[in-house]
């Protein structure tokens, strides 16, 4: 109990200085080592397995080591909602889990912990999905995030509708955050990528529901403990009958990826391979509103990989 | 000597059967497999005689093996194979441990209410009630026992545990919802458990004997047994040791009569006795046993003590009182305050049950599925079968939903009131059809988006359609709706849900969502940015 008052007390301060404290390292490794291309705000991938394509976009990135320091603990956050087989790609991808895990571990992470807030039942859901397997075999640990005494309440000031939430301690306590959303169609949200993913990591679903869904989206993207890399997996990409898909005729394989830091860019590219505006998905659009991130893609410098 | 190891034999079989039968309700992780609580289950009694005139089926015969056991060897299912009967065993050797000078004596058996009890419930289970056999099955009792009372000790030991090892980042034991059964349903098994308690506690098997039916039922057979217990009167030195340990107070030494109804065949009489007098076999030694027994069972007809009437009127009444209040069975409605509240013609039964007729007239409420459903959507009723059927699982989807393509339940279900079913077929089970109500809904009141419901819907009978502007509100296609709850269950208005299921008295298949072929949205090798 006394490590939850402390994790609860120290959550603020803490990780704002941790926060700060990372991208200060990051900011003098480019001063002293610079690198042979221009770091891009965002790289899309495209023609690869998911593992290859990590690789490469991670490396077009600056590479796992300016984001996972040797000895620090990465928390993955896949979305692991759905008691479903991995073609049917309600899940995220496990052989991009797998490959994260292993660049995490090459870059001296202590330890990797992968956990979701599921919507079926948890032991389901991590069984059917093939990450438990796959996380496990990586030598990750598979973290269970059934249980309200996992969740502390954090407060988050600049949102609008969601002024508070609970929220797993292993976002509150892990050094590194990497957020790995499955793109897909969704019947609530329209679209889910890496902002709506982030409703795995809270306590209360209902709540959002009942007060306006798109504003606590976004509310909760304001949210100082923000992913330090969101790596959208759109390698089978549910286009239809979201979030949880009907059958794989629902599937569309895109072998797509994209990487990066900014959520809102990260959900306005994807929402691009829909066809649609990022603008008309109103959390993206709240987001941008709110300056949480990027939403117009002119802005952006984008590294795009065809393997 | 060789009785002393009969005896053993005895105690190893009945702890086998009682941690294997404890573990498949307190498997609230579903750890066992499939089969476990088929295999383990099997002998049980009633379980397996609903099961057989049910499907009528040589797989489920478990009731016939007890039966020839008996003729065979007695009544060994009461004595090792019953996991009430050990229970009683096992209180009555604590009370034993703790009065050291604690010993049975030869009493008359309590015939009136014995038969009396089994006649009712044999008339009632005739007549298509299943109410009787519900109150007093052993089995039933026991697992009501496990999963109310020590299945949340168990879960909240374990949640203890787990708490202890997060703090080292250990996850292999993790915290599990503790099922809140609603208190006024603890009341029977409560009653129950303390009056089984009482009875073995003061006198051993006083419960087998006087009130279960199965008990009375096989006390019937075990008259006629092979083997037997049995005196031999020319050994007998009249020490008594043999009634002094028989728990079920039907070993008179100085008549050298055993009342062969009552005995379980616990062979504790055997290792005492010093003078080779009482002995186990298939053999007759003289011929007065049996004779004397049948005199002295018809005898106590008459006889039997005043304060036992009283006690017997008193059980009856009750019995009697809950069973005319059940005769009026109706549904249900909840009366909160709400704009629009949930109107359920019938409540949902689990898939597998085939109808709330199969259901109610089969199901004993031992309350197996309940314990063993991953999603806690089985919960023992109330009112919603009327009182007959207090106790009987139904699926409650304020507390979970049906997990699509689980079939736990009917898996493991021993009476055959949840059939069982193939998983490709299960998907496809029509346990209800949900109802939307707009008024309630969320994009109806508050113009925003929600889509929960849809969301949670595995086969998208409940669809997003367009609404005002650019909202996007719930439709239910009946026909490929399964009722599983699970857009009931995430709805997220209070106090009453904007999407619920409404139970069929009969099951439905429900159609196969259409599958359509996806348009191509973009080309192979651009980026759409």
């Amino acid at each position: 109990m006394k490590r939850r008052e402390f994790v609860r007390k120290s959550v603020g301060a803490g990780f704002a200085a941790g926060t700060v404290l990372a991208f200060g390292s990051i900011n003098n490794l480019f001063g002293k080592v610079p690198l042979p291309y221009s770091p891009a705000d965002l790289v899309a991938v495209k023609g690869g397995s998911p593992g290859q394509m990590f690789d490469r976009g991670i490396e077009a990135l600056g590479g796992i080591e300016k984001f996972v320091k040797p000895n620090q603990t990465v928390v993955v956050k896949p979305n692991i909602g759905w008691d479903r087989s991995p073609e049917q790609a309600a899940n995220t991808n496990p052989q991009l889990l797998t490959r994260i895990i292993e660049h995490c571990f090459k870059a001296g992470a202590k330890e990797v912990r992968v956990f979701d807030h599921t919507c079926d039942v948890w032991t389901k859901t991590y069984k059917n999905s093939g990450i438990e397997k796959a996380v496990k075999d990586a030598g990750g640990k598979i973290v269970p995030g059934n249980t309200e005494g996992y969740y502390h309440k954090v407060d988050i000031p600049k949102g609008v509708k969601l002024t508070s939430a609970k929220v797993h301690e292993l976002i509150l306590e892990s050094d590194v955050f990497i957020n790995v959303p499955v793109l897909k169609h969704h019947s609530s949200s329209r679209l889910t990528i890496s902002m709506k993913n982030l409703m795995g990591v809270v306590w209360d679903r209902r709540f959002w529901h009942r007060n306006d869904l798109h504003q606590c989206i976004a509310d909760y993207a304001t949210y100082e403990r923000k992913p330090d890399l969101n790596v959208v997996d759109a390698y089978n990409v549910m286009m239809r009958n979201g979030p949880q898909g009907v059958s794989v005729s629902d599937v569309v394989n895109m072998k797509t990826q994209i990487l990066t830091t900014d959520m809102v860019a990260a959900d306005a590219a994807a929402t691009r391979f829909f066809g649609s505006n990022p603008a008309d998905v109103p959390h993206i659009r709240k987001a941008n509103e709110m300056g949480v991130g990027e939403m117009d893609l002119e802005k952006l410098s984008i590294k795009r990989i065809t393997i | 000597m060789q009785y002393t190891s009969l005896k053993k034999i005895r105690v190893i079989i009945s702890i086998v059967f009682f941690v294997l039968i404890t573990l498949v309700f307190i498997d609230y992780r579903n750890i066992l497999p499939e089969e476990f609580a088929k295999v383990v289950l099997y002998l049980q009694f009633i379980p397996s005689l609903i099961k057989f005139i049910n499907v009528l089926s040589l797989s489920v015969i478990g009731f016939v093996v007890v039966l020839i056991l008996t003729l065979l060897f007695g009544r060994v299912y009461c004595s090792s194979i019953c996991p009430l009967g050990v229970f009683i065993d096992i209180v009555s050797f604590i009370s034993r441990k703790l009065k050291k000078k604690k010993r049975f004596r030869y009493k008359e058996p309590h015939n009136l209410l014995r038969y009396f009890l089994l006649a009712v419930t044999v008339i009632f289970f005739t007549a298509g009630s299943i109410y009787f056999i519900l109150l007093l099955d052993p089995y039933s009792n026991f697992g009501r026992i496990i999963t109310y009372f020590v299945n949340p000790v168990i879960i909240l030991i374990n949640n203890g545990v787990a708490g202890i090892l997060e703090n080292f980042n250990v996850y292999t034991i993790f915290p599990v919802e503790i099922q809140s059964i609603r208190f006024e349903l603890w009341i029977y098994p409560m009653l129950f458990l303390i009056l089984v308690t009482w009875m073995s506690f003061t006198d051993g098997r006083l419960f087998c004997n006087t009130i279960c039916p199965v008990g009375t039922l096989l006390g019937l057979l075990s008259r006629f047994s092979w083997f037997k217990i049995r005196f031999d009167k020319e050994n007998c030195t009249l020490c008594g040791r043999c009634t002094q340990v028989c728990k079920s107070d039907c070993l008179d030494f100085k008549e050298q009569i055993i009342d062969y109804s009552r005995c379980v065949e616990c062979f504790n009489c055997l290792p005492v006795c010093t003078s080779d007098a009482i002995k186990y076999t298939y053999k007759k030694i003289g011929d007065h046993n049996t004779g004397d027994t049948k005199i002295k069972v018809s005898s106590l007809l008459n006889d039997y003590d005043k304060n036992k009437r009283k006690f017997l009127t008193l059980l009856l009444s009750v019995f009697a009182g809950s069973a005319i209040g059940s005769i009026k069975q109706d549904t249900q409605e909840e009366y909160k305050d709400s704009t629009v509240p949930e109107e359920k013609e019938f409540p949902v039964t689990p898939p597998g049950s085939l109808s709330i007729r199969n259901f109610t007239h089969n199901c004993t409420a031992c309350a197996l599925c309940v314990s063993a459903c991953p999603s806690n959507v089985l919960q023992p009723s109330f009112n919603e079968y009327g009182l007959t059927g207090m106790m009987q699982p139904h699926m409650d989807y304020h507390t979970g939903y049906c997990n699509f393509e689980c079939t736990r339940c009917s898996e493991v279900c021993p009476t055959g009131a949840i059939l069982p079913v193939p998983e490709d077929e299960k998907t496809r089970i029509q346990m209800g059809i949900a109802k939307f109500v707009k008024e309630n809904c969320i994009v109806h009141t508050e113009k925003t988006d929600c889509g929960a419901c849809s969301e949670h819907c595995p086969t998208k009978a409940v669809k997003m359609v367009p609404y005002e502007g650019d909202l996007l509100i719930p439709e239910v296609t009946d026909d490929i709706c399964i009722g599983c709850g699970a857009c009931e269950f995430a709805c997220p208005t209070t106090p009453f849900k904007a999407i619920y299921v409404d139970g069929h008295s009969i099951h439905e298949i429900a159609k196969e969502p259409e599958e359509e072929e996806l348009e191509k949205l973009m080309g192979e090798e651009e980026f759409p940015f």
